[in-house]
């Protein structure tokens, strides 16, 4: 561990560690453009210059590596001067466009400019042009006048993906990025390249022109798009609604978690917001009577609701939970169907084709809480139906009451058939969830949820890391969480649980904690922003 | 007349032929090298003072050393003969008439530090001496030169001919093993040198045609031979590829004590029409250009340096005073410009803005601020980048202003709205 000292500060760094990391320890930013931590030193854009004791020439901070002894200053007359120079190079032939790029907000030519440029431009000559506005595959689109040649997508493509559908061609300034010939960049993890583009060089055909990144608010979540639960910040626009036609979440991006995604997301989970604002979801409690369906309020529907329970044996009623889930919401349902006495509790559903899985971030299983709703008990309890059980017992109306939560059963491997007739074969059927499909439009009682950005809780990934997520944005309509439409139902049947009587996520966490050996004394807070392993 | 060692043979029409080779004393250095152990090879040449003839002019035993000891990954010899520097031509001729001086010498070379394997990186337009050189490979080989068991000696070496495909950055040292790699042309980071993590990622020596040339005749002949032929700071003779308004252009080959004067009146005839010396650049297009008064100075690896500017590869390009030196900096930044590889910002950028500004000095819209951004731009970029090809431009961009700055303003003040 060599001991080396920054502007003045000592600080001691792991063998091998370079000179920008060896100052990110201590606080110190040492401006840069082309490194980047999980890729190879590319040493070109020159920026990161520092100055060391001994060595004549202020030297790249990026390919020197913190030695015993070394003194390192980051802030000499020298070095800000190297800056500005580097930075006047970085800008000489770039269009300037910041009023029409998505990056303004966002991007370290701006930063770096306005920290350790703010030279007066020189460059009177015809700048270099270049191709614009060129789309690279189904999500990133190309400036390559905006391009500062720093060549990280490149290297993402060439050693993180293996894909390598990118290159720099020609020379000099001239220099462009772009597809080899016959490359789409479509490869699984294609956004990455959005993120670590500095610049507004790749931007996102998605999110591009929806909203100035100066209106986003910003919240720390957990993708729910597969068992991974990688770790993504939920953009969302509450301010400005004529912006984004009224989409509340504008983007998610990854957050950096070493342990689980470190700073990647695939595409599928990126891209995959797009229900929550939708035309589907479900804003306001229904009671269906006959063919007749009817807005209700929350009073009136919790009202149906508890009769409904109260009208069936325990045997009668059977809860097909959802991994989609958080172990709050999963708890409550435990302990509303433990009072109960109903034995009848399944949260597994086939889906209709495997989901794909690669040996990187994708995982089969496209739930963020399977591991949960083991861990929260949701199964069978003795003498209980499991989910197929629970649909053929409808079908024979031997269940009279079935509870779905979430699944949109036309997705299942089940025939089609089979799950109408089951629908059809309950004498109630109650659907909470967040958007609209055919249960919800069967079923007797419809309760709408707050989708997980709307709510805080915790999922449980493969590998049994309890990870936690924000609330982003107010529930839709007059959605709620899953976790508090159940307090609501246990409170209103008069049990005297104290999990019924939550009124913050955490509380039902910390009552799932004391109840669950595994998960034993862990806390909101020692869950934190990276997720805890749920005991061995 | 001074010793000649590299072009002794020119004279004679089949002096390429293995055959004729072997009759003026070629391969013996070769015999002898084999009953001397690597560790005395190096130092044999390292004694005599040989410093690298392609442009750096770094000591080659020197170089030889840097390979990690006792590391056990394949080395490599690779020669770098894509001889890209603008006014130089001599890896050229060295190629055509004597290319078996090359491969005796990289057959040493390669015992010295251990390789098995040596790759020659042919500039791509030398058709001619690819030719020539690819037949005495093929002699070679047939001749138990090359591959397995040379001469009954044990040692293995085999060489692989490599033509570049054009680009001026090719030459650079790493540059060169990018494209020998198959990548495009990016010189590398360093650290690692080639000499820790060279071709394929193995430990390379990277030397000049001319430089391996020198090897068999200092085994044959002996270190402090080689090191009294020239300076105090490098040994030998070495082939000056001499061009522009002289009576006489070509290659000349002397011992590097010879002055740049004398190169120039003596050897080749001096200005030609009888005109008067403007500038000469001592080292191909990168070194600086010097003026009348300062030709006085021996061509070895210190004597340019003394006037700020380089040996280089000896390339030197005379010009006389028809010339004018802004043109002659306009065609030197284009060609700047064209061949930066654009990995490195400093040199990406500026290397094109530099050649757009002096090309409007020479159409006569110049602004009076436009030597001094350019001087300015180039000395911040100078020593900031991977490879010396940025600091190359910088040579010329700098003299020629600093030297010839009233022709510049002559210009500049021509333009009407200056």
């Amino acid at each position: 561990m060599p001991k080396l000292t920054i502007n003045g500060q000592p600080v001691e760094v792991p063998e091998g560690t370079n000179l920008i990391e060896a100052a990110k320890a201590i606080g110190v930013e040492v401006p840069h453009y082309c490194y980047h931590p999980s890729l190879t030193i590319a040493g070109q854009c020159r920026l990161c210059m520092v100055d060391i004791e001994k060595v004549p020439r202020p030297q790249i901070a990026c390919n020197t590596v913190a030695a015993e002894g070394m003194v390192v200053e980051t802030e000499t007359a020298r070095v800000k001067d190297t800056r500005r120079s580097m930075m006047e190079f970085h800008l000489i032939n770039h269009p300037l466009d910041c009023p029409v790029c998505d990056q303004a907000g966002e991007c370290f030519l701006q930063i770096y400019y306005m920290k350790h440029g703010l030279y007066d431009p020189r460059m009177t000559d015809e700048k270099v042009h270049k191709p614009k506005a060129v789309p690279l595959g189904p999500h990133v689109i190309l400036d390559a006048e905006r391009c500062i040649l720093c060549s990280r997508c490149v290297r993402y493509c060439d050693e993180v993906t293996h894909t390598g559908e990118l290159g720099i061609f020609n020379r000099g300034d001239h220099s462009e990025i772009g597809l080899f010939p016959g490359k789409t960049l479509e490869n699984k993890y294609s956004g990455n390249v959005i993120d670590i583009c500095p610049v507004g060089a790749l931007t996102d055909r998605d999110f591009r022109f929806k909203v100035r990144v100066w209106y986003l608010d910003t919240a720390k979540s957990i993708c729910n798009g597969c068992a991974r639960g990688c770790n993504i910040e939920v953009h969302t626009n509450k301010h400005r609604h004529h912006h984004n036609e009224g989409r509340r979440v504008a983007r998610l991006k990854p957050r950096f978690n070493a342990d689980v995604n470190t700073w990647w997301i695939c595409d599928a989970g990126r891209y995959g917001f797009q229900w929550i604002d939708d035309k589907s979801r479900l804003a306001q409690p229904l009671h269906r009577v006959g063919s007749q369906g009817t807005d209700v309020s929350w009073d009136r529907a919790l009202e149906v609701t508890v009769a409904a329970l109260r009208r069936y044996a325990p045997e009668e009623i059977g809860f097909l939970a959802s991994p989609q889930m958080s172990n709050e919401d999963l708890w409550v349902l435990k302990r509303l169907a433990d009072q109960l006495a109903v034995r009848n509790l399944d949260f597994r559903v086939p889906p209709a084709t495997p989901g794909d899985e690669d040996n990187f971030l994708i995982r089969a299983d496209k739930n963020p809480n399977t591991r949960g709703a083991v861990l929260c008990g949701i199964a069978p309890g003795p003498g209980g139906l499991d989910a197929p059980g629970m649909l053929r017992a409808a079908r024979e109306n031997r269940l009279k009451l079935l509870w779905i939560f979430h699944h949109d059963l036309a997705a299942s491997s089940w025939a089609e058939g089979d799950v109408l007739t089951a629908l059809e074969g309950a004498e109630t059927v109650i659907f909470q969830g967040t958007n609209a499909n055919d249960a919800s439009a069967r079923a007797h009682i419809v309760l709408p949820s707050a989708a997980y950005v709307e709510s805080e809780g915790t999922f449980t990934n493969f590998e049994g890391r309890v990870q936690r997520f924000r609330t982003a944005l107010p529930p839709l309509g007059s959605a709620w969480p899953d976790w508090m439409i159940l307090s609501f139902v246990g409170k209103a049947l008069g049990f005297q649980d104290p999990v019924f009587a939550a009124e913050r996520a955490e509380q039902v966490w910390n009552a799932l904690a004391a109840a669950t050996p595994l998960l034993a004394g862990m806390t909101y807070r020692t869950i934190g922003d990276t997720g805890a392993m749920v005991k061995a | 007349m001074a010793e000649m060692i590299f072009t002794r043979n020119f004279h004679l029409a089949d002096s390429h032929t293995l055959a004729r080779y072997k009759e003026t004393g070629g391969y013996t250095a070769l015999t002898k090298a084999f009953r001397m152990e690597p560790a005395a090879l190096a130092e044999e040449v390292k004694k005599s003072n040989l410093r690298g003839l392609g442009g750096a002019a770094f000591p080659t035993g020197m170089k030889w050393g840097f390979i990690p000891k006792g590391s056990t990954a394949p080395r490599y010899l690779v020669i770098n003969a894509d001889e890209g520097e603008p006014g130089t031509f001599k890896d050229r001729y060295l190629m055509e008439r004597d290319p078996h001086g090359l491969i005796e010498g990289m057959i040493i070379a390669a015992r010295a530090i251990g390789s098995h394997l040596g790759f020659v990186y042919i500039r791509g337009e030398y058709v001619q001496p690819w030719r020539v050189l690819d037949g005495a490979v093929r002699e070679a080989y047939a001749a138990g030169l090359l591959g397995k068991n040379i001469l009954g000696s044990g040692a293995d070496f085999d060489i692989v001919l490599h033509r570049g495909a054009g680009a001026y950055i090719c030459g650079e040292e790493t540059g060169l093993l990018s494209s020998l790699e198959g990548k495009k042309g990016w010189p590398k980071i360093k650290p690692p040198f080639p000499a820790v993590k060279g071709a394929f990622g193995n430990p390379t020596i990277v030397n000049n045609v001319e430089t391996i040339m020198a090897v068999p005749h200092i085994v044959n002949r002996g270190a402090e031979w080689f090191a009294g032929l020239g300076t105090k700071g490098q040994g030998g003779t070495r082939v000056y590829s001499v061009s522009g308004h002289v009576e006489k252009p070509g290659i000349v080959e002397a011992p590097v004590t010879v002055t740049l004067r004398q190169l120039i009146y003596d050897h080749c005839g001096g200005i030609r029409g009888g005109r008067k010396l403007k500038g000469v650049v001592p080292g191909g297009s990168s070194a600086a250009i010097l003026t009348p008064d300062e030709i006085d100075i021996p061509m070895d690896a210190d004597g340019p340096k003394s006037k700020g500017s380089m040996i280089g590869s000896a390339g030197i390009i005379v010009m006389d005073e028809t010339v004018s030196i802004p043109e002659a900096l306009m065609v030197v930044s284009r060609f700047y410009a064209h061949e930066s590889c654009g990995q490195c910002t400093p040199c990406r950028e500026s290397t094109g803005w530099i050649y757009k500004m002096t090309r409007r000095i020479v159409e006569g819209k110049g602004r009076k601020e436009d030597l001094d951004t350019i001087l300015d731009v180039a000395k911040r970029g100078a020593g900031t980048t991977i490879c010396a090809f940025y600091d190359g431009a910088v040579g010329p961009y700098i003299s020629y202003i600093e030297k010839y700055r009233s022709e510049f303003e002559d210009l500049i003040r021509s333009n009407a709205h200056a």
